[in-house]
C-alpha cells in the first residue's frame, strides 16, 4: 500500500511541477505588462476617528455633522436602508427632533390609501428606516447614467480601508490629465475616463468611479454655530465618522463590554495559573525520587534541582 | 478504564450513591475526565488543546442556536435578518454574531494545534490509529459545517463562495454536473441551497458532538499519548486527570479564551472579508473570490494545478484536494517507524518543521492574490506537501536511525529536563534504552 500511496504521491508532485515549469516559462517569454489599475491605485489615506481603537467611542457631535451631510448631499442617491430614524437617538438627538427629521424626509414611505386601497405614499415616521431615494435599481440606475449607487448603510465594513476609504474616495478626486502616480508617471490614455460619466479616483479600485465628486466647495453644508469650519475634507471626516456608526451602531457597547470581559479573564486566567502551580507543587518534586542514575544524568538531575531550591 | 490503578468512583453523598446505583452517569464522568483517567505526568501544553476544541464547539452551538432564533433562511431575509435585525436590534445581537464568527475562527485555530501536535508526536501510530481517523473525520466534518455556515448570512463572499465550491463537485465527467445540480437543488445557489445548507449547519455541529464522544472513548482505550511516545509502565508515570489536567487546563482556557475575546471584541471583522457585507448578487462577480482563511492551504493546492496534463487542470486540482486530506487517513501505515515522539526521530524533525512552513506558505498563496509569483510558489509549496506525506515520511520511516529512549515517562522527567516539555534528543547517555513498539 505504501508504494501506491508513494506513486500517487509523486504523480501529484510531478504534475504539480509541470505546472509550476509552463508557469514560469509563460512568465518569462511573455511578461505580463502591469496593469494601471496596479500602478495608480492609491491605498486610503490614515484617517483618525474618535471611535478607532479599543477605548474607542463615538464622538456625537461630528455625527450629527455626518448625519447632516448625508441628508443634505448623499441621500439624493444613497439609500441607508438597514438604519431607523429611531436610532438617531443614539447620536443625540431627542424624540420630537427625530419624529420632525422623519416626518420633513424629502423622500415618502410607501403605503396604501386607507379609503381606496391603492398604492400611496405616507410621511416617514421615526420607527421607519430611511427611504431609499429611488422606487427600484431601474429607477436608481435610469437617473445615474445606468450606475447603481450603493446602500450605505455597511459602506465602512463592506471596503476594504473602512472609513479611511470613504473619506479618502470623497476627497480623492483628481484629474486624469495633469495626475501623476507616487512615481512621477503620468495616467495612460487606457487608464482615464472613457466617458464624461465617469470621473478619474485613484483611490477607487479600477479608478475610474460613476458618482461624480459630492463634495466640491467649502461650506456646501452649513454646520450650526460651535462646530469646526465645513470644509470638504472636514465634511468627508464626518459622513465617514457617520458611516462608521451607521454599519456599527454598537461599537461603543462592544468596546465597553470587551474590557471587562478582557479584565475578568486576565484575572481568572492568573488565579488560575496559581491554582495549577498549587496543585502541581507536590507532583512536580515528588517524581524527582527515583532509583539511581549513570554520572551524567546524575549531575544533570543535581543541577535542575539546585535551580529549583531542592536539596540533595 | 485504561489502566488497573485507575480511581474506582465512590460515590461522597448518599443521594449520589442513588443516583450512582441507577444511573452510573457520576461513574462514567469521573472515570472520563475526573480523578479516575490516570493521564502521563509529563504532558506539555500542548496536549490543552483538545480540550480547547471542545469548548469552541461548545461555544458554536450555544451561540449558533440562539443566532437560529432570529435567522431567516431566505435569499431575500437573511442578509438583514442578520445585518439589520441580529447586529443591530437583538439584545446583544451583536454579541452572538461576533462570538460566532470569530469562535469559527478559533475552532479551526486550535484543531490545527492539535492536529500538528499528533503529526509531531506521533499521536496517530498503534494503539491510536482510530483516535486519529475519528479526529480526521472531526475535521471533515467541521469544514463541512463552517462552509455552509459562512454561505447563510447571503452576502457576495458567501454566494461566490458557494458557486465556487459546489463547482467543484462539476470537475469530475459525466456525474459532475449532474451532482452539482441536485446538491443545489438548482443550476447555482438559490432558495433550495439555502435553506438545506442551514438545515445541516444545524445538523452537523451535533454529528460532530457524537463523534468527538467517540474520539475520547477511543482515547481513554490506550490512554492519552505523551511527549517521550514511551508507553505509560506505571502508576508512577500518571496523575489523574482531575484536579491535575483540569488545573491545567483550566487557566490555559482562559488565557486562549483571552485572545478570543480580544479578538471578537476589538476587532470582530479582521478575520473576515469585506465583500461579505455586500448583499449576495448573482449578477457581479468579486474581484477576489477567496473562501475563510481555514480553507486557504487547500484553496491554494486546488489552484495550484494549471496544465491539463491528461485529466484537465480543474479535476487535478479537486482531486489533490481532496486527497491532501483523506491522505492523512492511511499515515498511521505510511510512518512505520516504531517511535512515536518526532523528539527522538533528527530526521523526521527537520522535515516536520518543513512541513509546517510548507502549509503556511500554502495558506499564504490560498489567501493571496494571482500573480505568477505566488502561483509558482504554490506550485512548489502544493508539490512538497504530497511528497513529504507520501514519499518523504515513508522513506525516512525506513533509513532514520532513532534517538534512545527513556526507559519510563518518570525516569524522563526525572532527568530535570524542562519539566514542560519532551526532553528533545538530550537522552543519548541514558543507560537502557528501549525503542518502542
Amino acid at each position: 500500500m505504501r508504494f501506491i500511496l508513494g506513486f500517487i504521491g509523486a504523480v501529484f508532485a510531478a504534475v504539480l511541477l509541470i505546472s509550476f515549469f509552463s508557469n514560469l516559462a509563460t512568465h518569462f517569454s511573455n511578461p505580463p505588462a502591469p496593469l494601471a489599475s496596479e500602478e495608480f491605485h492609491r491605498e486610503a489615506k490614515p484617517l483618525h476617528l474618535a471611535s478607532d481603537g479599543p477605548f474607542g467611542k463615538f464622538d456625537k457631535a461630528q455625527l450629527q455633522r455626518g448625519f447632516q451631510v448625508y441628508a443634505e448631499v448623499c441621500s439624493a442617491c444613497h439609500s441607508l436602508s438597514l438604519v431607523s430614524f429611531r436610532d438617531l437617538k443614539e447620536i443625540g438627538y431627542n424624540d420630537a427632533e427625530i419624529k420632525k427629521i422623519a416626518s420633513d424626509w424629502k423622500t415618502q414611505v410607501p403605503s396604501i390609501n386607507p379609503d381606496t386601497g391603492e398604492a400611496a405614499t405616507r410621511k416617514a415616521l421615526p420607527s421607519d428606516t430611511f427611504p431609499a431615494p429611488f422606487a427600484n435599481e431601474v429607477a436608481a440606475r435610469a437617473a445615474n447614467n445606468n450606475a447603481l449607487p450603493p446602500d450605505l448603510s455597511l459602506m465602512t465594513k463592506a471596503r476594504e480601508g473602512g472609513a479611511a476609504y470613504i473619506h479618502s474616495l470623497i476627497t480623492g478626486y483628481a484629474n486624469a490629465n495633469t495626475y501623476r502616480n507616487e512615481e512621477g508617471k503620468a495616467v495612460p490614455a487606457e487608464a482615464k475616463p472613457p466617458s464624461p460619466n465617469l470621473h478619474f479616483n485613484p483611490y477607487f479600485a479600477n479608478l475610474n468611479i460613476a458618482m461624480p465628486p459630492p463634495l466640491t466647495s467649502a461650506g456646501q453644508v452649513t454646520y450650526a454655530p460651535g462646530n469646526p469650519a465645513p470644509t470638504v475634507d472636514q465634511m468627508a471626516t464626518d459622513v465617514a465618522a457617520f458611516l462608521v456608526w451607521t454599519a456599527e451602531p454598537n461599537l461603543a457597547a462592544r468596546h465597553a463590554a470587551g474590557i471587562a470581559v478582557v479584565i475578568f479573564l486576565l484575572i481568572a486566567s492568573i488565579l488560575g495559573y496559581f491554582a495549577y502551580r498549587q496543585i502541581w507543587y507536590e507532583a512536580k518534586r515528588a517524581v524527582r525520587v527515583t532509583g539511581a542514575l549513570e554520572p551524567e544524568n546524575q549531575a544533570k538531575s543535581k543541577r535542575a534541582k539546585s535551580k529549583q531550591g531542592i536539596a540533595g | 478504564m485504561s489502566f488497573s490503578w485507575a480511581k474506582a468512583y465512590e460515590p461522597k453523598s448518599s443521594f449520589m450513591r442513588w443516583l450512582d446505583d441507577r444511573l452510573p452517569l457520576p461513574r462514567l464522568v469521573y472515570g472520563a475526565i475526573g480523578g479516575g483517567y490516570p493521564v502521563p505526568r509529563n504532558l506539555n501544553y500542548f496536549w490543552n488543546f483538545g480540550v480547547l476544541a471542545g469548548i469552541f464547539l461548545t461555544i458554536q452551538i450555544v451561540s449558533g442556536i440562539v443566532l437560529a432564533m432570529h435567522y431567516f433562511a431566505t435569499t431575500g431575509g437573511a442578509f438583514n435578518s442578520v445585518n439589520q435585525l441580529i447586529m443591530r436590534d437583538v439584545n446583544a445581537g451583536w454579541l452572538l454574531r461576533y462570538a460566532h464568527m470569530n469562535g469559527a475562527s478559533f475552532f479551526f485555530i486550535v484543531t490545527y494545534i492539535h492536529i500538528f501536535r499528533g503529526l509531531y508526536y506521533g499521536s496517530y501510530k498503534a494503539p491510536r490509529e482510530l483516535v486519529w481517523m475519528l479526529g480526521l473525520v472531526i475535521y471533515l466534518l467541521m469544514m463541512a459545517t463552517a462552509f455552509m455556515g459562512y454561505v447563510l448570512p447571503w452576502g457576495q463572499m458567501s454566494y461566490w463562495g458557494a458557486q465556487v465550491i459546489t463547482g467543484f463537485f462539476s470537475a469530475f465527467p459525466l456525474i459532475g454536473e449532474p451532482l452539482r445540480v441536485w446538491l443545489l437543488g438548482g443550476y447555482a445557489p438559490d432558495q433550495a441551497a439555502l435553506t438545506r445548507f442551514f438545515s445541516l449547519h444545524y445538523l452537523l455541529p451535533f454529528v460532530i458532538a457524537a463523534v468527538v464522544i467517540l474520539h475520547i472513548w477511543a482515547l481513554h482505550i490506550p490512554g492519552s499519548s505523551n511527549p517521550t511516545g514511551v508507553d505509560v509502565k506505571s502508576e508512577k508515570d500518571t496523575l489523574p486527570f482531575h484536579p491535575f489536567y483540569t488545573a491545567k487546563d483550566g487557566w490555559f482556557a482562559a488565557a486562549v479564551l483571552l485572545a478570543y475575546a480580544l479578538v471578537t471584541y476589538f476587532a470582530p471583522d479582521y478575520l473576515g472579508h469585506p465583500d461579505n457585507y455586500i448583499p449576495a448578487n448573482p449578477l457581479a462577480t468579486p474581484a477576489h473570490i477567496v473562501p475563510e482563511w481555514y480553507f486557504w492551504p487547500f484553496y491554494a493546492i486546488l489552484r495550484s494545478f494549471t496544465v491539463d496534463f491528461i485529466l484537465p487542470a480543474k479535476l487535478w486540482g479537486v482531486l489533490a484536494m481532496f486527497g491532501s486530506i483523506l491522505l492523512l487517513f492511511f499515515l498511521p501505515w505510511v510512518d512505520k517507524s516504531p517511535v512515536r515522539s518526532g523528539a527522538y526521530r533528527p530526521v523526521f524533525k527537520r522535515f516536520f518543521w518543513l512541513l509546517v512552513v510548507d502549509v503556511i506558505i500554502l495558506g499564504y498563496v490560498g489567501g493571496a492574490e494571482i500573480n505568477a509569483f505566488n502561483v509558482a510558489l504554490g506550485q512548489a509549496a502544493a508539490a512538497y506537501y504530497f511528497l513529504h506525506f507520501l514519499v518523504i515520511l515513508p522513506l525516512v520511516s525506513a533509513f532514520e536511525t532513532p534517538l534512545p529512549l527513556p526507559n519510563s515517562i518518570s525516569e524522563s522527567v526525572l532527568h530535570g529536563e524542562a519539566a514542560e516539555s519532551a526532553p528533545a534528543g538530550s537522552n543519548k547517555s541514558a543507560r537502557n534504552t528501549v525503542v518502542a513498539g
